[in-house]
């Protein structure tokens, strides 16, 4: 039965994963840019929400709904005056600039919460759980699972049912024609962004719910995530949940044998997945 | 009423002039063609039109309004529309969507109030059994016509279509050329780039001659093919 345990636990964990990795597919599918503070925006996005938590002692769910148009808002103003311009033929200029955000991010939060370990306080949920016949399931593992895959669904409906996702589609395969019909691909950009942000003020929800966080652990959940995107086949929502999936489930198998082999066993999956399949599992049939 | 006006419009790439003190105007509901050898300036001309590429000097007005500085979006929805020689749909979009998302962006409307129109667009263009297929998938008869019916679907009042023959089979061609008449017909001003020219002349009225980005003739087809700067350069004849 411990099989069956370690495997539900590792699809659970794969579902935080899949968080942290669905704005990052987002933004890299419609304008081919690896945001490499994605990791720091997620928790800054979690200081966000701790404080109001803690300062004006909102339940952590209202908390998120209220930070979730606030990191809208500060992707749209990034990716409108800042990221847009380092768009180009050449892939440097944004990965130079958001590794320098990502930097600014960090120590602008270890200045103004310090270095301590937090966690966002959501009371008896923490530690609750519901009996699927002989195993016990967290709920917040199950409500980070449920999450994502909604998360995933309403991305592809954005993405494929949506106006707003045929300008996605339309832009990200050619801005300058985009432009002639109408679309202004710089707005588009912006709102990508703004969209991807919202999806991290989830992740960063359950990330400093259900773990302890502190300033720097950015990078580290932005390596998860890109294992993920990579995965699953850049810019799939699908393959990316997917790749969420595998990730969890290898840590949680490598814990279960040895704990410290818990994050090299997603490394060594992903190594594997990338072997045989490098494209991923779920690559983009023209690119 | 005249409905785009370039007054002594000119740009340069470095040393390279590509369009040289131009001036021309346009009636509205005038088809005009633009000839010239390779290398003429005549795709600049389009984009110069359409704000893809920013003059260095001169004017452009579009429906009565000086649009020089304005960026290629508010061309488009000011009613400018354009073709690509080389057809550029949305390769990952369906034939249907590369025109809902030019008709709901390109006239600031909804979907549901475009669909209708991209609908009977699709028809118009004979691309209505493609409707669903992914774009990049079209054959080049299938992707030029394509290219019209997405500047189409912007509700163009001036349709710039560049090249649009090349490439064609002879039947192919008088197919499409019978579209343009039929978009002719309803009113939108055109101004067509082709080599084709039975194609060009049997839609045209008058003929704008480009060489070296310059103006060296304006007129009625008959006149313009007829002049000896044309003959030069097209026979490579001194006449």
């Amino acid at each position: 039965m411990s099989v069956l345990d370690t495997l539900i636990q590792g699809i659970l964990l794969g579902g935080l994963y899949t968080l942290f990795a669905a704005g990052l597919a987002l933004v890299f599918g419609i304008m081919r840019l690896v945001n490499l503070a994605h990791g720091d925006l997620i928790v800054m996005a979690a200081f966000l929400i701790l404080y109001l938590v803690t300062g004006l002692g909102l339940n952590p769910f209202v908390a998120a709904l209220i930070a979730m148009p606030v990191m809208f808002g500060i992707g749209w103003a990034l990716q409108y005056f800042v990221l847009n311009r380092t768009l180009g033929p050449d892939i440097l200029p944004p990965l130079l600039v958001t590794f320098g955000l990502s930097i600014v991010i960090q120590n602008g939060l270890l200045q103004g919460f310090s270095a301590d370990s937090r966690r966002i306080p959501i009371g008896p949920l923490e530690s609750a759980s519901i009996n699927l016949g002989p195993i016990a399931v967290g709920v917040m593992p199950l409500l980070t699972f449920a999450s994502a895959v909604l998360v995933i669904v309403a991305l592809n409906v954005i993405f494929y049912r949506t106006s707003l996702g045929r300008a996605f589609r339309a832009t990200s395969d050619d801005k300058v024609t985009a432009g002639l019909m109408g679309i202004r691909p710089d707005n588009i950009f912006a709102i990508a962004t703004g969209l991807a942000l919202v999806v991290a003020t989830i992740a960063a929800l359950y990330l400093g719910a259900r773990a302890n966080f502190d300033p720097t652990i950015g990078p580290a959940r932005l390596i998860y995530a890109f294992e993920a995107v990579i995965i699953g086949g850049l810019g799939s929502f699908w393959g990316t949940l997917v790749g969420g999936i595998i990730i969890g489930v290898a840590q949680t198998f490598g814990a279960s044998i040895n704990p410290e082999w818990q994050i090299l066993a997603g490394h060594v999956a992903f190594l594997i997945v990338l072997l045989f399949r490098p494209r991923g599992l779920f690559p983009r049939a023209v690119d | 009423m005249t409905i785009l006006a370039l007054k002594n419009v000119s740009k340069s790439y470095g040393a390279l002039k590509v369009t040289q003190d131009v001036s021309f105007t346009l009636e509205k509901g005038e088809a005009l063609g633009v000839i010239g050898p390779n290398g003429a300036g005549k795709s600049t001309l389009f984009n110069l039109i359409t704000g893809n590429v920013l003059v260095d000097a001169g004017q452009i007005e579009f429906d009565g309004r000086d649009v020089t500085r304005e960026n290629p979006m508010a061309r488009c929805l000011a009613g400018v529309g354009r073709t690509f020689q080389i057809p550029q749909p949305f390769d990952k979009l369906t034939v249907f969507e590369n025109l809902v998302v030019a008709g709901a962006f390109g006239s600031s409307a909804s979907e549901s109030d475009v669909t209708g129109r991209c609908a009977d667009i699709l028809e118009q263009t004979g691309l209505g059994p493609r409707a669903n297929d992914l774009a990049g998938g079209l054959s080049l008869l299938q992707r030029k016509r394509l290219e019209l019916a997405r500047a189409l679907a912007t509700q163009p009042k001036l349709l710039l279509l560049d090249e649009i023959a090349g490439g064609l089979t002879e039947g192919e061609c008088v197919q499409l050329v019978d579209t343009v008449k039929s978009v002719h017909a309803t009113g939108v001003s055109i101004v067509w780039i082709e080599h084709v020219l039975h194609a060009l002349t049997s839609v045209v009225t008058r003929l704008l001659v480009l060489d070296f980005g310059k103006v060296i003739g304006i007129g009625e087809p008959d006149e313009i093919m007829n002049s000896k700067a044309v003959r030069e350069i097209y026979l490579g004849i001194d006449v």
